[in-house]
């Protein structure tokens, strides 16, 4: 129990702490590594919660591969000059104030919500291995979806690379 | 110490969910811009998590694979998106790109 | 298999063939670089008649549009093998809905929907058509491999005929007279584009478009008799708009009935080229010559017959417009038969010879006697499918030359053309025993017996039948008969057509002689009932024309008008021999072009020109010069009367609309720009300010839930 509340907390902290810094580097090869940094400590709640399968996936696609996505592009645009520039934009403190009303809202709706959800889910008992139940339910309810979110992704690829390309 | 709950899970999604939109709305460069919407797309899945735990429903983990993907498939695009747009303009700021108001 | 359950498989054949034609025929047949075909005896030099070669890929050509059209029959038969052992012997199918419209009131105040169902009804009507359609029409496409193998465009014409086969067969299995409309058209369509085939002759172009222009006018009223049927039945659907008049009884005078027959007799009339529509059909036979047999003989042009065949219960109830339908008949039958008498371009003979028998057609159904109309329908599709398919093999053999007066002679040189065609001839002239007999001297008898006809009629047609026995010889006497007359080039290379035509004109010759046997007259009753097969089957369809019938009849009377149909047709077959064998020495067998009588046939009776004045010219330009100037005195002066008003009232409402009207524009147009200046603001086109604006909304909404 106490071992996972004080991953619980290690984890958040990486997490919030890693997107923090993601937001406000400078650097954009030093915003994608803190990015990294969170996405980690996201993919560390999802084992907390026994989802062992997200956080194969989480680290595998995103800490493998959508960051280093990033960091080619990162590589292919010539960032210097933006690095140099002003890093917010003008209308930065409106978006600020925003966030602060919206955030206060929301923690509002968390509060008074918290009686409803104030439970802690049990541990699953004897459960069958987290991959092995996903596998049941996607390849059977959620096929479908499993098949169009397919051919999601190849439309995607066929249309970053045509975006992509100097020549087609 | 408390136990962990599900609230503190939310917790965390919604404060991810606040910093990557404060990128969004905030920062200068699409790449970070782009970083942001990752940060918000797993604010989404912690919670998604959250809940399919407190429900004890795996339709919550299964959506959070589709969010991936999709994810995926927005990074690809709009990195794509992001190469064309500096080739054309030299540029990879977000206020010099104003062509949706002509 | 289940054919019958099937059926949209019959049409399907073909249609499959025409779309791999239309999309991937040039690549089969590549060997025509510009895709215009070339009309026989242009194609090329003359040397080119007599090589048949046909190129590696263009055999697929040959062997998948024949074939589509071989399946079709198989399966007809197989499905009309089915439908004879079922007990009512109709089978209706229904596919699905393709028209459906809004309720609406119909003429007796009931409420009704519009609606077509894509459907099939297959009835022993329909079966006698499709067994026709997909069995000659593959003959004919088989003669066409053989027709057309030297011709540009081969694919582009297999591609058409088999969209026509496909056509003709939806026309035929139609439930519904919307759906025969669909197929009506699109036979119209194909024969459109098959009259035009050798497009870059002026005269097939003009042809087909008069074909098709002409088949408007017959087209509107068969629309409107539709439209008028429906609104009287509240459906489309024939055994539905059957049922609904069968507790009708016949009108006495011209009634609303009368008026939705005659329209649908007028459509009738323009796909079967009857008079006064019946022009376009002898100038359609500037497309191929197969195009011609299939077409403008055997199939398209009796579905104006299978139309009112089909619509005989309502045609049974209103025998004002049945008399009309024979009278037109009739006079049609003899008319065309007269120009038939002295044309000198063999096609143009056997034009105004198919003209003429549909009049007989037609004959027969105005006085009421539908199932004779069937059976001269479907014996008339054998002999004169196979004496066009005869003079195309006569014109393949010639060089391309279709004028009669430079023939002669061709009987030994062509022997196999020469003896199908001397059936044929036999067949339509009616000597007893081959098809053309029966159902001609059924017709004859009918227009003298049945209550409808009258001896009137009877007498035009014993004198149409003597025409075209006459026309007919005339055309053997002068073709195979007597010396040559053709130039020596010509001459020399005469020769048999190859298997694949003569293959079908002894088919068709063996049709012509024995398909007429299975409608004996009662008459001769030596012969078992099952020689009268054609009438039993047809009853079921034709029931409600059966109880009109049958008032008595001395035999010997019918005996004395088939031995007086017999002679006519032999002393004509005579006169011919006279006429144009006896002199056959002379080089100018048309010497006798001289009369006046001669001259106006010659001219067919001058009707082009006459509609020509009438319509094209009369209408068209002078009473366009009457309109125009109508037009400068009336309608401009008071165009320019009204001008003169507008401009005095316009100087004060020039000072109004300066001053007031423009004025509060501006003003309103001032009001939205200064209030424009803080919406323009944020439409400043950074994503982000509008990501923004989504937040701001955001936060506006959860504050509102939150004060709630």
């Amino acid at each position: 129990m106490w071992l996972d509340t004080i991953f619980f907390y290690v984890f958040a902290l990486l997490a919030v702490a890693g997107a923090v810094l993601t937001v406000t580097r400078r650097n954009a090869v030093h915003s994608a590594i803190w990015l990294i940094v969170s996405l980690l400590g996201v993919a560390g709640l999802y084992l907390l919660q026994h989802a062992e399968f997200l956080f194969a996936v989480q680290i595998v696609l995103y800490v493998g591969g959508i960051m280093v996505l990033f960091l080619f592009v990162i590589m292919l645009v010539n960032l210097d000059q933006a690095a140099r520039e002003r890093q917010f934009n003008k209308q930065w403190w409106v978006a600020l104030a925003c966030i602060l009303v919206v955030s206060a809202e929301a923690a509002y709706f968390l509060y008074s919500g918290t009686d409803s959800l104030k439970l802690a889910a049990p541990a699953l008992a004897s459960e069958p291995g987290n991959v092995e139940q996903l596998a049941d339910v996607l390849f059977s309810r959620y096929l479908l979806p499993f098949e169009v979110a397919s051919v999601l992704l190849l439309v995607a690829v066929v249309g970053s690379v045509v975006m992509a390309k100097k020549r087609i | 110490m408390h136990p962990v709950t599900t609230v503190h899970y939310l917790v965390v999604g919604l404060a991810l969910l606040l910093i990557g939109t404060i990128g969004v709305l905030t920062r200068r460069n699409i790449v970070v811009i782009l970083m942001s919407i990752e940060l918000i797309l797993n604010a989404v899945n912690v919670n998604l998590i959250a809940f399919s735990r407190h429900l004890q429903d795996l339709s919550g983990q299964i959506f959070a694979i589709f969010v991936i993907t999709v994810a995926v498939a927005e990074a690809a695009v709009g990195l794509g998106i992001l190469i064309a747009l500096f080739r054309n303009k030299e540029t990879v700021l977000a206020d010099e790109v104003d062509l949706l108001k002509w | 298999m289940n054919f019958l359950d099937h059926i949209w498989l019959i049409p399907l054949f073909p249609l499959f063939g025409a779309l791999v034609m239309l999309i991937l025929g040039r690549r089969f047949d590549p060997q025509a670089p510009s895709d215009v075909a070339l009309a026989p005896g242009l194609a090329g030099s003359v040397e080119d008649y007599g090589h048949h070669t046909i190129g590696s890929t263009k055999i697929l050509v040959s062997l998948l549009c024949p074939g589509m059209v071989l399946l079709s029959f198989l399966l007809s038969i197989g499905a009309v093998i089915e439908l004879a052992a079922t007990a009512g012997k109709v089978h209706q199918v229904i596919q699905f809905t393709w028209l459906a419209g809004l309720p609406f009131r119909m003429a007796d105040g009931s409420l009704a929907r519009f609606s077509a169902d894509w459907g099939f009804l297959l009835d022993p009507l329909s079966s006698v058509m499709i067994l026709i359609v997909t069995g000659i029409g593959f003959l004919i496409h088989v003669y066409s491999t053989g027709y057309m193998a030297h011709d540009g465009g081969y694919y582009r014409f297999f591609a058409y005929l088999n969209l026509f086969v496909f056509f003709m067969l939806m026309l035929v299995l139609a439930n519904n007279y919307a759906l025969l409309f669909v197929g009506w058209e699109g036979v119209g369509l194909c024969s459109y584009l098959l009259i035009g085939f050798y497009f870059h002759k002026k005269a097939a172009g003009d042809a087909a478009k008069k074909a098709f222009i002409v088949n408007r006018i017959g087209d509107a009223g068969f629309i409107l008799g539709m439209l008028l049927l429906f609104a009287l039945a509240g459906s489309v659907r024939f055994l539905d708009v059957n049922a609904a008049l069968a507790n009708r009884t016949a009108e006495t005078g011209f009634g609303i009935l009368s008026v939705s027959a005659l329209l649908l007799f007028l459509g009738a009339a323009g796909k079967s080229a009857q008079f006064p529509l019946y022009v376009w059909l002898p100038d359609a036979m500037e497309g191929p010559t197969p195009v011609s047999a299939l077409i403008h003989a055997a199939t398209m042009v009796t579905a104006g017959v299978y139309m009112i065949a089909r619509s005989s219960a309502l045609f049974v109830l209103t025998p004002e417009t049945s008399t009309i339908v024979a009278a037109v008949g009739a006079f049609t039958a003899i008319f065309a038969a007269s120009i038939a008498l002295v044309q000198n371009d063999i096609k143009r003979v056997l034009a105004y010879s198919t003209v003429s028998q549909l009049g007989f057609m037609f004959v027969a159904l105005g006085v009421g006697a539908y199932w004779v109309a069937v059976f001269h329908l479907y014996t008339h599709a054998f002999f004169k499918a196979l004496l066009f398919l005869g003079a195309g093999s006569v014109i393949h053999a010639m060089s391309g030359e279709q004028d009669m007066r430079r023939m002669g002679g061709l009987k030994d040189k062509i022997p196999v053309t020469f003896r199908t065609m001397f059936i044929g001839s036999l067949a339509i002239a009616g000597v007893p025993g081959l098809a053309g007999f029966f159902s001609k001297d059924e017709i004859l008898w009918q227009a003298w017996s049945s209550p409808l006809g009258s001896k009137t009629i009877f007498a035009v047609g014993l004198v149409t039948a003597f025409m075209t026995a006459f026309y007919m010889w005339r055309l053997m006497f002068l073709t195979f008969y007597g010396q040559p007359r053709m130039d020596a080039h010509t001459a020399a290379h005469i020769h048999e057509s190859p298997a694949s035509m003569t293959i079908p004109l002894r088919a068709l010759a063996l049709l012509s002689i024995a398909g007429g046997w299975i409608g004996v007259p009662k008459l001769w009753s030596v012969f078992s009932d099952g020689f009268r097969a054609f009438e039993h089957w047809l009853e079921p369809v034709f029931a409600a024309a059966y109880r009109a019938e049958e008032a008595h009849h001395e035999a010997s009377v019918e005996w004395l008008l088939m031995a007086l149909s017999v002679s006519v047709a032999v002393g004509a077959i005579l006169l011919a021999r006279r006429r144009y064998l006896a002199r056959a020495g002379q080089q100018e067998p048309e010497a006798e072009a001289s009369g006046l009588l001669h001259r106006i046939l010659l001219n067919k009776w001058y009707v082009d020109e006459i509609y020509d004045f009438l319509f094209v010219n009369g209408l068209a330009k002078r009473g366009g010069s009457l309109l125009g100037r109508f037009d400068s005195a009336i309608v401009d002066g008071g165009v320019n009367g009204a001008a003169w008003l507008t401009r005095f009232t316009s100087r004060f409402s020039i000072w109004w609309d300066t001053w007031i009207v423009d004025g509060l524009v501006r003003l309103s147009a001032f009001t939205v720009k200064v209030w424009s200046y803080p919406v323009r603001l944020v439409q400043n086109g950074l994503v982000q300010t509008y990501a923004l604006m989504v937040m701001a909304g955001l936060a506006v909404i959860l504050g509102y839930y939150m004060s709630r």
